[in-house]
């Protein structure tokens, strides 16, 4: 499109790791499980009681004195999108309204956002509490939920878990007045919302845009519907940091958690006027579907995600053979363990042997709407030092996967890095970031 | 490379009926698609009823329905629209050798989707057992048990929002780039004009684009109930829903799934697919003022017009008619007016702008394509659906409403509104189809 290009310029990771991308990426470097028993409530009689959970934050540090008030309506989703958001801004060395003082690095007007998002689930606490007050002998009454029921949620009780209040809230808080767009497209939606974020910049309507996504999944019925998907793992409920398995013969499902991501792009010139630091260049996406009438899982074959991996190298102009990592999906759920290795097999063939792949979910979980945006910022650092982490809890490969996984930190220069995947549903997506070079 | 991006197929299902013809007939007759509510017992809420899609059968649509029933309202609405359109725009649905011309790789989807309702008994039996009075807090325990045993799993995805997509993707094989948003209420507006963008740019040669979506269940009427954005006309369903009317008070909640298919011009002609109109511009924007209340000036508003009609390479006295978003909330029709006016300065009384919301209620993320499937039938049509219910004009708000009964109109340019809860702005600028384009 029109000679733009689009690079990376900030990063913003508040994840199961740490709170800032640095101790992310640290925590990746050294293997570093942010996986362990649920604390945000008592799991006891769940299947799988184990979470990637965020450490404690203070939510004020990251909102301006003006604003503070509007914390009451934000979801857990909201919080880590606008810790995310913060760091993001900052690292990149951008002034925004937040600042509170100081000229805005960005034109409000030019300044775009699009952000993926989970289903938010309300606070079951909070109506639980008003739905007891609407039961008639043991069971919930409809009737008396009108009369009695309702009236005890807060009058703004919806706004605090519609998805786009994600990107709103951000939005409001650095002032960002282009296109802001929510992608709910399960786990791929922070891919999905880079590559848009991109779109919107090479096609002229921004000149920075945050990509990214966020999802507080270490909630009941969130962390409950997996378990009866049976996508979680039983087996791991006394050993954490083994419970997530990518690739691993001994895989037996996933664990979930809560993360938040943000990708600050910038157009290239407008970045290089402002001696901006640029980490690294956005190559090219594409998403597509996997057709499997078992909508929870990948097709078998791993066709769909493989033609979407062909498309997303097609569109970055890049042979496979120049890819030095890909970041997969790598759930730990053997099922689609295997179709994605599948997928990546009838794309790279026999150049499959000397791809580095790290899965990182062995580490982080897996934090659904934002899991791409982990992807994407590991990528990033891994092309900025030159370093790939573990793929922990790789030990002996699943039947049938030949992907070379790490097993230890590797050091090599990285030129460009894939970063693919699926979600329950069926759509599938892949972005591609390449080291900067004028 | 540019691309004209050309609708070539549309399908609906919404209050007003289960296809284009129905809705234009129910736009053009006054019927409304409000009533009491008979999806769950609101005689005690706030607000009573609502519009419903009624009668939907599934089977009349689709083949393989046993793929799809598990699907929530809206996941099952707008498989109906989706085959209505690809029946129109000579795409094959429920095949996997289609002959339809169409490479499935080149051919995406784009929705504006909400999510499914709770599964209303386990979910609130769960809720109830597991409530400790004494504690003032869920045993998660015992909820837990509860949960497990009574939740089933395929009904808690189906409430997922991208699931609409995963049955379109399903029923039409398409392989191509494929995204759902879900910007509340501009939801399947911004859906639409970002695909639009995808055709433009390249990236795909067909998008099914659209909406999906219900909240008419408890949950969903009890949060538009407790922000007081409901209409609460209980003795009068069918005359709630009064956009710019002075006793507006509130949106009717609707329900539905809309669907147009967006091809390149090359495409459409290649295939002999009949062009119905062509989208020319998109404008999009966030408010970034407050997640409760629009900008006082229509600062978001005004900039998405702007962008759209700066995208389309129009002038504001191009524009033939307006399918505003309308809700019949005091904000919105107020707020809605001023960025007319503001845009359009001195041509802003000149111009019809009509809200279909006042007869098919507002579908909420559904509601941005199924508007714009009006203004394409307007078009086709040379007629303006009204705005019904406006009966007495409210004194601040002085544009050309089309007040109550349908109007003859030269329409060759059509304009769609829609707005969102936290500051979502999208515009689409369709046209009349001609040869010789817009630039």
């Amino acid at each position: 499109m029109n000679g733009r290009r689009v690079v990376i310029t900030g990063l913003g990771v508040v994840s199961p790791l740490g709170l800032t991308a640095d101790e992310f990426w640290q925590g990746l470097l050294d293997g570093r499980s942010g996986i362990a028993p649920i604390k945000a409530f008592d799991a006891g009689t769940f299947p799988c009681s184990l979470a990637g959970e965020v450490p404690e934050y203070k939510l004020r540090d990251y909102v301006p004195k003006s604003y503070r008030k509007a914390t009451k309506l934000m979801s857990r989703d909201i919080e880590l999108s606008v810790i995310a958001a913060d760091e993001a801004f900052k690292s990149a060395g951008a002034i925004t309204k937040a600042a509170e003082s100081g000229t805005p690095t960005f034109e409000p007007t030019r300044l775009a956002i699009c952000f993926g998002a989970g289903l938010i689930s309300c606070d079951l606490n909070e109506l639980a509490e008003c739905v007891a007050k609407a039961v008639t002998d043991g069971t919930f009454d409809l009737r008396k939920w009108g009369t009695a029921g309702m009236e005890n949620l807060t009058p703004l009780w919806l706004l605090k878990y519609l998805p786009n209040m994600l990107p709103c809230h951000v939005g409001i808080i650095h002032d960002i007045q282009a296109p802001s767009n929510t992608i709910t497209c399960g786990e791929v939606s922070a891919y999905i919302a880079i590559a848009e974020a991109a779109e919107v910049i090479l096609r002229g309507d921004a000149d920075a845009a945050v990509g990214g996504g966020a999802e507080a999944k270490v909630n009941p019925i969130v962390m409950m519907r997996q378990c009866l998907l049976k996508r979680s793992t039983t087996e791991h409920n006394d050993s954490p940091a083994a419970a997530c398995r990518p690739f691993d013969a001994k895989a037996s499902g996933s664990v979930f958690g809560e993360a938040g991501g943000a990708i600050l792009l910038e157009e290239l010139k407008a970045a290089q006027q402002r001696n901006a630091p640029i980490l690294a260049e956005f190559a090219g996406s594409a998403s597509g579907n996997s057709l499997n009438p078992q909508i929870a899982h990948l097709e078998a074959d791993g066709l769909g995600l493989a033609m979407t991996i062909e498309a997303a190298l097609a569109e970055a102009g890049i042979r496979v053979e120049d890819i030095d990592l890909i970041i997969p999906t790598g759930t730990g759920i053997l099922l689609d363990d295997r179709a994605e290795a599948l997928a990546l097999e009838r794309v790279f063939g026999t150049k499959l042997d000397n791809i580095d792949v790290w899965a990182i979910k062995g580490m982080v979980s897996h934090t659904g709407a934002a899991a791409g945006s982990l992807d994407v910022a590991a990528a990033v650092k891994a092309i900025q030092t030159g370093k790939i982490g573990p793929s922990v809890n790789f030990q002996t490969p699943a039947a049938g996967c030949r992907l070379k996984l790490t097993r230890g930190v590797v050091e090599k220069p990285i030129r460009n890095v894939l970063c693919c995947g699926y979600s329950f549903g069926g759509q599938t997506a892949a972005v591609i970031v390449k080291r900067f070079e004028a | 490379m540019k691309y004209r991006v050309v609708i070539t197929g549309m399908g609906v299902v919404c209050p007003l009926g289960h296809s284009t013809a129905e809705l234009w007939d129910g736009l053009m007759t006054g019927k409304s698609g409000a009533d009491y509510t008979t999806l769950f017992d609101a005689t005690t809420f706030p607000t009573q009823f609502d519009a419903e899609v009624k009668g939907f059968d599934l089977g009349r649509f689709v083949k393989n329905t046993d793929l799809h029933s598990s699907g929530n309202r809206g996941t099952q609405f707008v498989l109906g629209a989706c085959v209505q359109a690809c029946q129109q725009a000579g795409i094959d649905v429920e095949t996997s050798s289609p002959t339809d011309g169409i490479d499935r790789r080149r051919m995406g989807i784009y929705l504006g989707a909400g999510e499914g309702p709770v599964d209303f008994d386990a979910f609130f039996s769960a809720l109830v057992e597991g409530w400790d009075d004494t504690a003032k807090g869920v045993d998660w325990q015992k909820w837990g048990q509860v949960a497990l045993s009574r939740l089933s799993a395929i009904r808690e995805l189906e409430q997922e929002p991208n699931m609409p997509v995963s049955h379109l993707a399903l029923l039409t094989g398409a392989r191509g780039i494929t995204r759902s948003c879900l910007t509340a209420c501009a939801a399947s507006t911004q859906a639409v004009g970002e695909a639009a963008m995808l055709v433009r740019h390249g990236k795909a040669e067909v998008m099914v684009a659209g909406g999906a979506h219900s909240m008419i269940h408890p949950l969903g009427v009890t949060g538009f109930n407790r922000l007081t954005a409901l209409s609460r006309r209980n003795d009068s369903p069918k005359t709630a829903s009064r956009p710019f009317s002075a006793t507006r008070d509130g949106f009717v909640i609707g329900e539905g799934g809309a669907v147009v298919i967006l091809e390149t011009l090359e495409s459409a002609k290649k295939r002999g697919a009949t062009i119905l109109a062509e989208v020319i511009g998109f404008g999009s924007s966030n408010d970034a003022f407050r997640v409760t209340d629009m900008h006082e000036e229509a600062r978001g508003a005004c900039q998405a017009l702007r962008a759209a009609l700066n995208d389309a390479g129009l002038t504001v006295n191009d524009i033939d008619y307006i399918s505003t978003h309308g809700t019949s909330t005091s904000e919105n029709d107020s707020v809605e007016t001023l960025a007319i006016k503001t845009v359009f300065g001195r041509q802003a009384p000149k111009v019809p702008c009509s809200s279909p919301k006042s007869q098919m209620g507002h579908l909420i993320g559904a509601t941005g394509c199924a508007e714009l499937i009006t203004c394409i039938l307007a078009i086709q049509q040379q007629t303006l659906p009204p705005t019904m219910n406006l009966n007495d004009p409210d004194p601040a708000l002085d544009l050309d409403y089309v007040p109550n009964t349908p109007r003859k109109a030269k329409v060759d340019i059509a304009l769609n509104e829609s707005f969102g809860f936290g500051g979502q702005n999208n515009v689409v600028i369709i046209k009349r189809y001609t040869e010789d384009g817009y630039r």
